[in-house]
């Protein structure tokens, strides 16, 4: 599904958008979700996050999703799994160093950050990936931080940017 | 000029001066606003330490610092903290390279810890090349980190005294840090952003990549300025002599990340010594480089030829007249000889 992965990158403020909404439809669903149960629901929302984003984005489910920080290019598509932009190795047409029949995630993301209403976040320091939350449920976990910030009286102590980070 | 009045012997530490992140003498040189030379040491396939030695001793005198590479182009050799470990006991100041291709977060920690423990005052973070280019293409690629998450758990553990776990650490590791830039190779617009993402994640200096294309480089050095990065950060500029027209169409093609422009390898072409003239290119690069506006040093990478660095050094003027300090400085002090002695 390369070809959709490319076409999701080129509609990247489509993307943005739509992104946006589900993620104010969910938060708005905190309720429901909390009365069916946070356990229950982690396997049939993964299931379909990982057929959505599987399909639009060549998603690895890393469980801690950036791409609205990536310009809508899954880091995890680098063979060198890097999240805080292009390696040395870029070819001089845009490609990969590693796999030359593909392009490097990171020029398609910094084209899709462009596209962006809120690019810029490619600018954002991202940290490596808890590899403990492979094959877990972002969406659910951007529920579950936005209701601990919204609990919480003061800024919680976490990971430095936790709160800045979005999902998809 | 040789050193600093608190040069230490050999395997004692000196101490951090103001403002300064490590008792190193290459961060005292930069601080101190001198055209900074860095070389580095292809490690051996051997276990023969008096290889590592008589790698190094060709640099005498001729440069500030001196890389120990990590597994460069994903070629197995000897370890770069098994090179730091034997140099620094003679005094030298070496940049300890991580690549994240073949270790994960804990491994890394522990040779950031071994590393500066025995001496070693600066840290290159870098990504690391992907295997296939290496001579074990069927190796296991790690990238637990990224070279920003490197930085940062360097710079958490120097400055926090905790391990990423956040768990804290008896003494912290001293260390000036560094890594890689590459403003030669697409997208040209964002290499400098991510520089500064790279300063935001800890570097405070970087060496680049081989830089064949000047005026590249001065569009790059225009946006760095303009963003005011070149306060923040040091910028040492990668250069090589290239040996032949034949090679530098090799590497272009072979090399991830190398650009190299035609006008280069025309000129190589029409050359009666290649090779001399590929020295001389190197030296004039050198020339063109210092000029250059928030350039802190040149980093001289001469693969397969490390014994014409003094000869590129002397003639290009870098170093301007100094000397820089290595372990023949001792030559003639009798109990720092009898110190080295024992050590080897």
């Amino acid at each position: 599904m390369y070809w959709l992965r490319k076409w999701s990158v080129r509609h990247a403020r489509l993307m943005e958008i739509t992104y946006n909404t589900v993620e104010r439809c969910l938060i708005a669903a905190t309720p429901l979700y909390r009365r069916l149960g946070e356990k229950r629901l982690e396997k049939p929302v993964a299931a379909i996050e990982k057929v959505v984003k599987g399909a639009l984005f060549d998603c690895q489910m890393c469980g801690q999703c950036v791409l609205s920080s990536t310009g809508m290019s899954c880091p995890m598509n680098c063979p060198k799994s890097i999240r805080n932009g292009p390696c040395g190795g870029v070819r001089a047409d845009g490609y990969c160093e590693v796999k030359p029949e593909m392009r490097c995630v990171w020029v398609e993301g910094w084209e899709g950050a462009g596209r962006m209403k809120h690019g810029l976040q490619i600018s954002t320091v991202q940290f490596a990936v808890d590899h403990r939350l492979k094959g877990r449920s972002s969406w659910l976990r951007v529920i579950r931080e936005q209701a601990e910030i919204a609990a919480a009286p003061e800024p919680l102590v976490q990971s430095s940017n936790a709160a800045e980070k979005k999902t998809l | 000029m040789n050193g600093f009045e608190d040069e230490s012997v050999p395997g004692y530490h000196s101490h951090i001066l103001p403002g300064h992140s490590s008792p190193g003498r290459f961060e005292r040189t930069l601080r101190a606003g001198h055209f900074v030379v860095t070389t580095e040491l292809a490690p051996p396939d051997s276990a023969d330490p008096a290889a590592v030695y008589e790698r190094a001793a060709v640099f005498d005198g001729y440069v500030d610092a001196i890389n120990a590479t990590d597994g460069s182009g994903a070629h197995c050799h000897m370890g770069s903290l098994a090179v730091c470990a034997l140099l620094t006991r003679l005094g030298y100041a070496l940049i300890q390279q991580i690549s994240c291709r073949d270790k994960n977060r804990i491994a890394i920690q522990g040779d950031i810890l071994g590393g500066a423990a025995m001496g070693v005052c600066n840290l290159l973070c870098l990504s690391g090349d992907g295997v296939q280019t290496g001579d074990h293409p069927e190796a296991k690629p790690v990238f637990d980190l990224d070279c920003m998450s490197l930085l940062e758990i360097a710079r958490t553990m120097r400055d926090k005294s905790t391990f990423q776990s956040g768990r804290k650490l008896d003494h912290p590791p001293r260390i000036f840090l560094g890594a890689a830039a590459n403003p030669f190779v697409e997208p040209f617009d964002w290499r400098p952003l991510r520089l500064a993402k790279k300063i935001a994640a800890g570097a405070q200096f970087v060496q680049t990549q081989y830089c064949f294309d000047v005026p590249r480089l001065k569009a790059y050095m225009d946006k760095v300025r303009e963003l005011g990065l070149d306060e923040k950060v040091f910028i040492i500029v990668g250069v090589g002599p290239l040996a032949s027209a034949r090679s530098a169409e090799w590497i272009r093609n072979n090399v991830p990340g190398v650009h190299i422009p035609d006008s280069v390898i025309q000129r190589l072409k029409g050359a009666a010594d290649q090779k001399a003239e590929g020295l001389q290119l190197c030296i004039e690069l050198i020339q063109e480089i210092r000029e250059i506006k928030g350039v802190s040093g040149v980093h001289v990478m001469a693969y397969k030829q490390e014994h014409n660095v003094p000869d590129i050094v002397t003639r290009s003027g870098a170093l301007n007249g100094r000397k820089p300090w290595h372990p023949r400085t001792y030559d003639g002090d009798a109990t720092v000889q009898q110190h080295l002695e024992n050590l080897q």
